[in-house]
């Protein structure tokens, strides 16, 4: 005997592929149609083919099939395709307001935009909203004014976290939208309490919140499906599996390769969903806010698309996965998928889609003029740095008060 | 002797220690494939192997865990923390596991692990990608803990650390990862021509718990780590009063000898951190100072720190402390 992995070295997994190799994917055995929509009172057990499967509702004809499709409006479609489109905008213009100095950092949600678009629209708009810095487009469903987005994530006058946060950790209370953290993970187990507090007061208030497959790995992903299972909390539980955690293949945070799995042992009705396709989305947050409202706690989803840019402003991907991978993604682009099926549908044209471009092209560089005015990072003006000081504590004590007469004192000379 | 960053020579460190001993080994989150989000560990795993330096899942507490396992098990792990700030999921292993393994087990088990991990503001890193959080990790018995400055004492101090029988958190300056930084945001310098910049390519120690004398002078001893050993140098510099610069290095256990040795020379003092100011290290020093040199103090000692808040993101210069801060105490500590 050499050793206990029989002589061979520690075993470490690789990424599917990396720069220089062939990009490519299997193709998904998954079509719509091929899972039922169980009952909303099913048991944890009675889920297993839903989270070893996948639930799409829009097929490759782009037509829309099976139990799980939501029988939108067209109307209500076409809310979604502008929701995201706004999104993708927006998220340009934020990298190269970033690319020009104007913005420390930034990060796009490109490829995945359906996710909280879809997920949001499908809930009621007392329910709570706990996301990670790639559900932003949640605000949009929830009314938030634009300019007010680009004044956060410029840190400038009007940021309504007062400079203190870096970009895009929105908080926005308003819409529910509970303040985005850097520690990832957190939230996770949070929303947790946040979805029992509201059982507590009794009110009809449904708690959803996402963590991505990278940060799965904390011990918060675990505390939140113990905690959520023990007390049925009325919270619906996503991982976002975008395949990456900054460099990090997913393969590194699943052995299986399968998140949603992990639910049913903990006695979590478990979905897995394709998160490219917004009807399918809809529908499985649906199902999983009528359990929550009907008292029968929490549904964990596995939210399977794919990072298809950049993590941030500061990382290049390029050196760590074939440039062009994205586009090899079996679940396609989310924005494609649904401009397609209203097309189908004989809802939509490319004359109306270009034209409803050009209309969000206009809304982004309008708000995006207006937000400046309030200062940009090169030039200011800033929030008062009094922000420093304000709000560490409901009252600040008598050393803050000192410290921040000091730093006056420095600031005004 | 080639110019090095401190992203560079601490690169030659963990490669250096990887060549010399296998019982060395590297992981952390983005450090294998990718070479860390800094480039720390860039073109190890290619020449030393995958089973050597990887990546592991986004856990701190179960990288943390798993290297304390490594550990008691006779093997060397340096461990990467992606950013001081998240340190917090791996505290209880480290404070409560790594610390007191030794102790607890009668001095059966120990654990020789190194946490590397970049700490500081400056960066526009906001809340979660500034803090310097040295002090909470120097209220812990069984935990050695070092602060580098330049390319030089990052290598020196690491392969030390990594040689070290106990748990050492080795903190890196990020904002000082590229360039010294004089406390200008606007004015933003390299490595290149710095005298600790010259980084011999081979294997060399600074040992663990000695100061560095930084600049020398008689009227005042300044204390420093970190990035804000740069900021008081610029600070001495413009305050035009002669003063000695000490490098702390290692915070614990920390060079008492040298610092009492500098206030018996000027009767002053002044202790520059930019973690926040209550319970911070400096408040231990200074409790030692007067225990030790309260006869030979002539004045109070200054203290220059952080505010005691959270690091903020766009007006990080007014949290800072800056060298016009710095050289305002050294003046005060020569007013008659
Ligand atoms: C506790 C903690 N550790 C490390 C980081 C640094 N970090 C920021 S995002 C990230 C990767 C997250 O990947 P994933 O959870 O898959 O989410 P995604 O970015 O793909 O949406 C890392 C390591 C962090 N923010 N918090
Ligand atoms: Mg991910």
């Amino acid at each position: 005997m050499s050793g206990g992995s029989g002589g061979k070295p520690m075993h470490v997994p690789d990424a599917p592929h990396r720069p220089g190799d062939e990009a490519g994917f299997t193709e998904w055995p998954w079509s719509p149609g091929d899972l039922g929509r169980p009952g909303t009172d099913c048991q944890a057990s009675e889920t297993l083919d839903l989270a070893e499967g996948l639930v799409r509702v829009l097929g490759d004809d782009n037509k829309s099939s099976g139990e799980w499709d939501p029988k939108l409006t067209s109307e209500e479609m076409l809310m979604g395709l502008e929701h995201m489109m706004r999104l993708r905008i927006f998220d340009d213009r934020m990298m190269k307001m970033q690319r020009t100095g104007k913005l420390s950092f930034y990060m796009r949600s490109l490829g995945e935009e359906a996710v909280a678009i879809a997920q949001t629209m499908a809930l009621e708009e007392q329910d709570w909203l706990f996301p990670t810095y790639r559900q932003p487009g949640a605000q949009f469903v929830r009314g938030r004014d634009m300019v007010s987005m680009i004044c956060h994530c410029i840190g400038n006058e009007m940021d309504n976290v007062k400079g203190r946060q870096m970009p895009v950790h929105y908080t926005y209370r308003e819409g529910r939208f509970i303040s985005v953290s850097s520690p990832v993970g957190t939230q996770f187990s949070q929303a947790v309490g946040v979805a029992l507090a509201s059982d507590y007061k009794n009110l009809d208030e449904v708690t959803i919140t996402w963590i991505g497959d990278g940060a799965s790995a904390e011990g918060d992903y675990h505390y939140a499906l113990n905690f959520a299972s023990i007390f049925q909390a009325p919270v619906i539980l996503n991982v976002v599996n975008n395949q990456w955690a900054i460099s990090t293949h997913q393969n590194f945070a699943s052995k299986n390769g399968n998140f949603a799995v992990r639910g049913i042992p903990y006695g979590i009705p478990s979905i897995r969903v394709d998160g490219n396709d917004f009807l399918a989305l809809y529908s499985v947050t649906s199902w999983a806010r009528e359990r929550a409202s009907q008292g029968l706690g929490p549904t964990h989803i596995e939210v399977l698309t794919y990072r298809a840019g950049a993590h941030s402003s500061s990382d290049d991907p390029s050196r760590y996965r074939p440039s062009d991978v994205h586009s090899y993604w079996p679940g396609g682009d989310p924005i494609e998928r649904l401009r397609d099926h209203l097309k189908e549908i004989g809802k939509w044209s490319d004359e109306l889609q270009k034209e409803l471009s050009e209309r969000i092209d206009s809304e982004v560089m309008a708000a995006y003029k207006e937000a400046v005015k309030f200062g940009d990072l090169a030039n200011g003006p800033y929030p008062s740095s009094d922000a420093i000081f304000t709000e560490v504590y409901e009252e600040p004590p008598w050393h803050l008060m000192e410290q921040w007469e000091e730093m006056k004192k420095w600031r005004d000379e | 002797m080639p110019n090095m960053n401190i992203v560079e020579s601490v690169n030659s460190a963990l490669d250096t220690m990887l060549s010399r001993d296998n019982d060395v080994i590297i992981f952390g989150e983005d450090v294998g494939y990718f070479g860390g989000v800094f480039r720390t560990s860039d073109g190890l795993q290619d020449k030393h192997g995958k089973h050597r330096v990887f990546d592991s899942p986004l856990s701190e507490g179960g990288i943390a865990a798993t290297a304390f396992g490594m550990g008691i098990n006779g093997l060397r792990p340096v461990v990467e923390i992606q950013f001081a700030d998240y340190i917090f999921p791996a505290y209880d292993q480290i404070v409560n596991e790594m610390a007191k393994i030794r102790h607890r087990s009668g001095g059966e088990f120990w654990c020789p692990v190194t946490i590397r991990t970049p700490a500081g503001g400056g960066i526009r890193g906001g809340h979660h990608h500034s803090q310097s959080p040295e002090a909470q990790f120097t209220h812990t018995p069984g935990l050695k803990v070092v602060y580098c400055s330049t390319p030089y004492n990052a290598k020196g101090l690491l392969i030390s650390a990594i040689e070290d029988n106990d748990p050492v958190i080795f903190f890196e300056p990020k904002r000082c990862y590229r360039g010294p930084f004089y406390g200008d945001p606007h004015n933003v310098p390299t490595w290149s021509g710095h005298p600790e910049a010259e980084v011999p390519d081979s294997h060399f120690k600074i040992p663990l718990g000695e100061a560095r004398l930084a600049m020398e002078g008689d009227q005042c001893t300044v204390i420093s780590w970190g990035a804000m050993v740069h900021v008081c140098e610029q600070a001495i510099k413009n305050s035009g009063i002669s003063c000695d610069l000490i490098d702390l290095q290692t915070l614990v256990p920390w060079d008492r000898e040298a610092v009492v040795k500098s206030i018996e020379k000027t009767g002053k003092c002044v202790i520059v951190h930019e973690a926040p100011k209550t319970s911070g290290f400096g408040a231990e020093m200074i409790a030692s100072i007067q225990e030790r040199c309260f006869w030979s103090l002539e004045s109070p000692i200054e203290r220059v720190t952080g505010w005691d808040t959270p690091f903020p993101h766009t007006t990080e210069w007014d949290y800072m402390p800056g060298p016009d801060r710095v050289a305002a105490a050294i003046a005060k500590t020569q007013e008659e």
